[in-house]
């Protein structure tokens, strides 16, 4: 009798744990405070939803790409999602690393009927493409090191007069080009134009030559906030997310300039050679965090604007603090008085040729 | 064994032969075999191992810095149409091939691998990727021939020689471009020729990988020689306790350690922070020591002491006291005791720890990403850059194919200067 | 110990003057603070001797050479060399010649460059050291090997040049550390010889170290007998054998069989001994004072006259346990006294004997080849 019941539950047991791999599901994200945040407000819900399907945070967004791409060489695709910036979002559509699919069929429609593709709009701008959240590159400065006249537009960054100290920029072109063209006279609408010729990327490195010994390069998102709380530099550019963490959470003097901040988009990728039951539960996930309520909720748990129009009014108070979300939004509109739009097209073609300029300046 | 026999049959001038006729080094071949294959059948695992996961990747990935499939795979029927026009003409190509490229395009784009092309075209001509991207949008919109029209209404890049040229110049199965592009060269219609000097980074990061590699290399042998000789000349109590503290830097994460170092070197870290208040530094004057030269050299230092520590320790241990005894009882003083008879039996240890420690840094890459700023930044930063930003694998590859040339030429030079039979790691 | 006044066979054939040229004064040594490695030494040597420091291993005789080479400190007491103190001289100026136990031949020169170190770091001119080099090479009989390296040398060879090395600047002290205990015994006793002849063609004075009591024979003027951090006996090879002061020395140098016993009686030199059997015997008086004392006898065995034709001394009884054929000598173990490991040395005469194991004999011997001394158990 005794042994029937453990053969049985063993027999039970085996079934359970088969049927779990079965249904593991591999999300690549990010980690730190942005993956807590999509676990909070996507995975646990789905997973409650979808007893049986067992999600796995997987930390190498960072160089997503290039594993994707090793994968599918080896044809070996053990991932089901990955987030990923627009950009790398393209290049994998290009590289036919993500699946296209189309918003109006395949993801949720807005609580009020708008199809996806609107509620979305000009977000959408890959086929392989699901956008998430909105971000910024920005500036945080540190409130006691910049006199009475804390800055207030974009060019105070090359102001080494005005603002002395260090400045911390990214290790890489983007962004920084345009900035520096903003403010060596290139109107707006220009910058991309003259980006395009071999003298507008001279004059861009020129003007930031002008501050050259004075920056910090950055590789990583963490590094900003901690140089800005030890005082390594008056002002840095990073992700908004980071800044807000680093203000509101570790109460640190810093304050943000939002001028001219850089929006882009972060959001979901699915492989391509998931077979078809792996492929459909990784539709099935995808529309479930894409919706209205999932990309609001996100904004609880960190300071990231909600892609879709339709979650803006749903954006309440952070989970733990709660203070109101909604003014630490980029999107917000006293943030967004002066945004600069990100030209994925642009940089997808010029990418890896102004970055081997940019790279053989800053060697030199 | 095989080596006494040989020698031993060479001094006479007749083949010697067992009882039965048989050549006696054949007879010996034979009686060897049975170890031979015994010896293999001990290694093959391991040999197996390597050879799956540690050989083929490598050649495989190796092979990508002059694979260039993808263009004759692409577009065949363009490439085959392309061979009869002349970029040096000036004129972009005519009819016949916009209508080959039209049905190619049309099979690529069914098959979604026009973009693949065009990012691999992109590394070479900037732009081409969003040809390739936007003309396989409209080309199933294409009207009846000609096509030549059409195409450069779809995207103008159609209508530039260059763009054809770069097409033309990637269409055969295998390119030096990646390996020009490593040394800082490009063809033009001149030829090989250098690129723009705003442009030329890589010759300048393998001499500075170079540089800092062998400044790396000195400061541990400056660093790492007296605490071999201590350690191998304490007793066995002290000893031990030093080499575990020698040995504490294995145990503890790379990622901790250079963090421990920013964290020490930074202008507002704990070293500037003590010079402030010593007053041998002003507030305004603190030392930049981290992100750039300085702080490279001082993190992988640390890091690579133990690889010369440990070599020079084993080989110090097995110098006798004695050769310090007599060199003073025949009346050396100290130093000239060390410099003439101890320093050049350690040797083989500086020879061996200096290989290890050369060879590990002109590779490393995290370290100078994490405190090297811009100027301490190494070639092996680039080759994680192409392979896991820019994609650019091939790039990547020839960089790393060039690398290890690099590795292995230093290795043969030591070889030829110092005698490889000089290295000894115990 | 008592090294000073044991110096009856000082009077080597060598020793110009009496006069000392090494000195040793109440010479302690101690590695930990703890233990005594040497107590108290006191020794002179004069100039052009050849002196053996002969004991077991950890008796001491090392460490006084180390103390004379300069590499290890005297805990107290003074060094004299040539009558200045030499305690705070650093090993390089002392001056003296030494060859270690391995050779310490230094395997990244030639031997050449080897035998020119000394040399050279003397500030001697390039011709000069090639002269002296090639002059010390032909003394040793290796002319040849110049250009070779030490790891080329068999092991005789590297010996010579060891030896070469600590003559070329020709002081007027060589040490030598067990310099032939890595060769094999036909080597050993012909570098012995080899060694030998160097001292006394050079006349340099030689402080040598050994455990092999043979080579300390063989070599030297003189040997000191260490054991236990003291120079039990100073002596010529000789008496050292023949008037053993103590057991020690008795037990260490040569075969000795052992009997003990209780002094009965003395009179004029000769002790009246009761061994553990009852038996009496009489023996020289060599390390006992008083009747009652315990005595350790001590007979060479060869001295030993197996069935004795003469009248001698002493004669008593013994069992034949065991018989060895030895060619030249045939060993008789017997069990004498309640000692069953008595030798007996029997020269092969050509006779036939009748000697069976289990045999009762009679054994005889002199009295002066009989020692009593200290008591060991």
């Amino acid at each position: 009798m005794k042994l029937k019941t453990l053969m049985l539950s063993v027999a039970v047991g085996a079934l359970a744990t088969s049927a779990a791999v079965a249904e593991d599901m591999t999300i690549v994200s990010w980690g730190g405070a942005y993956s807590a945040s999509q676990d909070a407000a996507y995975h646990q819900p789905y997973m409650a939803n979808n007893a049986g399907v067992n999600i796995i945070n997987d930390e190498s967004a960072a160089e997503a790409i290039a594993k994707l791409r090793a994968m599918k060489e080896a044809g070996n695709v053990t991932w089901d999602v990955v987030d990923a910036v627009a950009a790398d979002a393209l290049r994998a559509c290009d590289e036919g690393l993500a699946i296209e699919l189309d918003a109006d069929t395949q993801l949720a429609p807005a609580p009020d009927g708008t199809p996806a593709s609107e509620d979305f709009g000009d977000l959408l701008v890959s086929p392989c493409f699901i956008p998430q959240i909105v971000y910024s590159t920005t500036f945080g400065y540190r409130t006691d090191k910049v006199g009475a006249t804390p800055p207030d537009d974009i060019c105070d960054v090359f102001d080494l007069a005005a603002y002395p100290g260090k400045r911390a920029l990214e290790k890489r072109p983007i962004n920084n080009v345009e900035w520096a063209l903003l403010c060596d006279g290139v109107a707006k609408e220009d910058v991309y134009k003259v980006l395009g010729t071999p003298e507008g990327v001279d004059q861009a490195l020129a003007k930031l030559g002008t501050i050259k010994d004075s920056v910090v390069w950055w590789a990583s998102g963490s590094e900003t906030p901690q140089l800005l709380a030890d005082g390594e530099v008056v002002i840095g550019s990073t992700y908004n997310g980071r800044l807000f963490a680093l203000i509101e959470e570790q109460k640190q003097p810093v304050g943000m300039l939002w001028d001219a901040q850089v929006f882009d988009l972060d959001g979901w990728i699915i492989p391509t050679g998931l077979s078809p039951e792996r492929e459909a539960r990784a539709l099935d996930y995808v529309k479930f965090a894409t919706g209205t309520q999932q990309l609001a909720d996100q904004a609880k748990y960190i300071s990231y604007g909600p892609a879709r129009a339709s979650s803006a009014p749903l954006v309440g108070k952070h989970a733990t603090l709660g203070i109101e979300m909604a003014p630490h939004m980029p999107t917000d509109p006293n943030n967004a008085k002066n945004t600069f739009l990100y030209n994925y097209e642009f940089w997808a073609d010029n990418r890896d040729d102004i970055d081997a300029k940019f790279q053989a300046w800053l060697a030199k | 064994m095989t080596d006494i026999a040989a020698s031993e049959t060479g001094t006479t001038s007749e083949v010697l032969t067992t009882r039965d006729g048989v050549p006696l080094k054949r007879s010996l071949a034979r009686a060897l075999r049975r170890e031979k294959m015994r010896a293999l059948m001990l290694i093959a695992p391991l040999l197996l191992f390597i050879l799956l996961a540690f050989v083929a990747p490598i050649a495989d990935m190796l092979f990508r810095s002059v694979e260039n499939n993808i263009v004759q795979n692409t577009l065949p029927n363009t490439v085959v149409a392309l061979r009869d026009w002349n970029p040096n003409s000036g004129e972009i190509p005519g009819e016949p091939v916009f209508e080959a490229l039209a049905g190619d395009l049309k099979i690529a784009v069914s098959q979604k691998t026009h973009t693949r092309l065009g990012s691999r075209l992109n590394y070479e001509q900037p732009g081409i990727a969003s040809m390739f991207r936007k003309s396989g949008r409209k080309v199933k919109n294409l009207e009846e021939p000609p096509y030549r029209e059409q195409f450069i209404e779809i995207h103008e890049g159609w209508g530039t020689v260059e763009n054809w040229a770069t097409i033309k110049q990637f269409s055969s199965k295998y390119t030096d471009g990646y390996f020009l592009s490593a040394i800082d060269r490009e063809r033009t219609e001149q030829g090989i020729a250098e690129k723009p000097e705003k442009e030329q980074i890589y010759l300048f990061l393998f001499g500075r990988t170079f540089f800092l590699s062998v400044t790396i290399t000195i400061s541990c042998i400056l660093l790492g020689y007296p605490i071999a000789f201590l350690l191998a000349n304490l007793p066995l109590r002290s000893s031990n306790l030093l080499m575990i503290m020698v040995l504490l830097p294995f145990w503890t994460s790379l990622l901790v350690r250079t963090s421990a170092w920013k964290v020490l070197l930074q202008q507002q870290g704990v070293i500037n922070d003590f010079l402030v208040w010593t007053g041998l530094v002003t507030d305004a004057g603190r030392l930049v020591m981290i992100n750039n030269q300085t702080g490279t050299i001082i993190a992988m230092t640390h890091i690579l002491l133990p690889f010369m520590i440990l070599p020079l320790y084993s080989v110090m241990k097995t110098i006798s006291p004695t050769y310090v005894r007599a060199a003073k009882s025949l009346g050396a003083n100290d130093w000239t005791a060390f410099w003439k008879v101890y320093f050049p039996n350690t040797i083989p240890g500086i020879g061996a720890g200096s290989i290890l420690c050369f060879i590990l840094s002109i590779g490393f890459y995290i370290t100078p990403e994490l405190v090297g700023g811009t100027s301490g930044i190494f070639i092996s930063n680039r080759i994680a850059y192409h392979i896991s930003s820019s994609l650019n694998w091939g790039l990547g590859a020839a960089l790393g194919v060039i690398l290890l040339a690099i590795v292995m030429l230093f290795y043969w030079m030591y070889d030829k200067i110092v005698g490889i039979d000089n290295v000894k790691l115990g | 110990m008592a090294a000073k006044k044991s110096g009856k066979g000082g009077s080597a054939k060598n020793s110009a003057t009496d006069k000392s040229y090494v000195r040793f004064e109440n010479v302690q040594k101690s590695y930990d603070g703890e233990v005594l490695v040497v107590k108290d030494l006191n020794l002179d040597i004069p100039k052009g001797e050849f002196v053996t420091m002969l004991g077991p291993s950890g008796s001491g005789k090392t460490t006084c050479l180390m103390m004379l080479a300069g590499f290890e400190p005297a805990t107290h007491g003074e060094i004299f060399l040539n009558d200045s103190p030499i305690n705070m001289v650093p090993p390089h100026k002392r001056g003296i010649g030494m060859v270690f136990q391995n050779y310490a031949l230094f395997p990244h020169m030639t031997i050449a460059e080897n035998l020119a170190f000394p040399l050279q770091v003397r500030g001697m001119s390039k011709p000069d050291q090639e002269e002296r080099v090639k002059r010390i090479l032909d003394m040793v009989e290796l002319p040849l090997m110049a250009g070779r390296r030490p790891a080329q040398l068999s092991g005789g060879q590297a010996q010579r040049v060891a030896v070469a090395r600590a003559l070329v600047f020709e002081p007027d002290l060589v040490l030598m550390d067990e310099p032939l205990g890595a060769l094999d015994k036909q080597l050993r006793e012909q570098m012995q010889y080899e060694i030998k002849h160097i001292h006394e063609s050079l006349g340099v004075t030689v402080v040598y170290v050994t455990h092999d009591q043979t080579e300390a024979l063989t070599m030297s003027d003189r040997v000191a007998v260490f054991n236990d951090g003291v120079i039990q006996q100073l002596s010529s090879p000789e008496s050292l054998y023949e008037d053993p002061k103590n057991s020690f020395v008795a037990q260490f140098i040569g075969e000795n069989n052992k009997l003990n016993g209780v002094v009965k009686g003395i009179s004029k030199g000769i002790c009246t001994v009761k061994l553990a059997n009852g038996t009496i015997v009489k023996a020289d008086q060599v390390n006992v004072d008083n009747v009652g004392d315990g005595t350790t006898l001590s007979i060479r065995p060869e001295r030993i006259e197996l069935q004795p034709k003469d009248k001698m001394d002493n004669i008593i009884e013994g069992r034949i346990e065991e018989l060895i054929y030895l060619g030249d000598h045939i060993r008789v173990r017997m069990n004498v006294a309640g000692n069953d490991e008595f030798i007996v040395k029997v020269r092969n005469r050509g006779q036939k004997r009748n000697l069976s194991e289990g045999q009762k004999t009679k054994i005889g011997w002199a009295n002066t080849d009989c020692k009593a001394l200290d008591l060991v158990a």
